[in-house]
């Protein structure tokens, strides 16, 4: 019943010339997407990639457990010095993660160019 | 003066996770219907669907002989969403969410379900049955007058 979450992996330079690994999901984000959010992070050497980009604008059904497993990842970045910021949510999904206070550990941005632009 | 007549509209989920969807999609059809704002709409399926999430996991154990039962009571401007499982109910309201806390291991990164449906709609409650075998969380969301 639940979508399945697929997630991909794409290598870009921000405007300042920095590496950004920009992981884009698509699907459903819940309980079952662990392996999808937290193992394609993990899979991604930490040393290259001080800038991650998390998309999702191919998402549109995100709860709780869905949550919880960005702020894993979220708790990951912070211990290995990486930067985190966040696009493509709905108005909603913008709204829900501002009320449990991720954008005090991640920029959100409406758009993945927006995102790109500041970073 | 004549009451307003209630539309009942009723389903039920087996204890498997995802079927949340199923409530999550029919409160937001009701809801439209009802003519409430997108973003309302929006609201009330997230706090639906973590309703059902919590009586599938914590209510029903993710038991799937045991269903969930979702009664939408569309009156006048107001709907009212119950979700009904076969738990003892919550003993206590988890913690607020610190993401402070959950950032720094102090808090489980999970457990925020019920801060957004509190948050989220008008009124909610949890209400144990006497006979200790089921319960229910009734929320409540009303048609804003004023867009």
């Amino acid at each position: 019943m639940q979508s399945e979450t697929r997630a991909h992996i794409d290598q870009l330079k921000s405007p300042a010339g920095d590496a950004v690994a920009v992981l884009r999901f698509e699907g459903d984000i819940a309980s079952t997407s662990k392996d999808a959010v937290l193992g394609t992070y993990q899979s991604l050497p930490r040393e290259a990639h001080p800038l991650i980009l998390l998309d999702f604008t191919k998402v549109d059904y995100i709860n709780s457990s869905g949550i919880a497993l960005v702020i894993q990842l979220l708790m990951e970045a912070a211990s290995a010095g990486q930067k985190v910021s966040v696009c493509g949510l709905s108005p909603h999904f913008n709204k829900v993660f501002t009320m449990v206070g991720i954008p005090k550990y991640a920029n959100l941005f409406p758009t993945h160019a927006e995102a790109l632009a500041a970073l | 003066m004549k009451e307003p007549k209630a539309a009942i509209v009723e389903v039920r989920l087996p204890s498997r996770l995802g079927y949340e969807k199923v409530a999550m999609s029919t409160a937001g059809a009701v809801a439209h219907l009802m003519g409430f704002r997108d973003d309302r709409i929006e609201d009330l399926k997230t706090a639906v669907a973590e309703a059902c999430i919590n009586a599938i996991e914590h209510g029903n154990r993710l038991n799937e002989t045991r269903s969930v039962g979702v009664t939408l009571s569309a009156v006048a401007d107001v709907l009212e969403v119950k979700v009904i499982d076969a738990g003892r109910g919550l003993e206590h309201l988890p913690p607020l969410p610190d993401i402070d806390r959950k950032m720094h291991g102090e808090q489980d990164p999970r457990g925020m379900g019920i801060f957004l449906i509190q948050a989220l709609v008008d009124e909610a409650e949890w209400v144990a049955g006497v006979d200790g075998d089921s319960s229910y969380v009734r929320l409540v969301i009303r048609l804003d007058k004023v867009a």
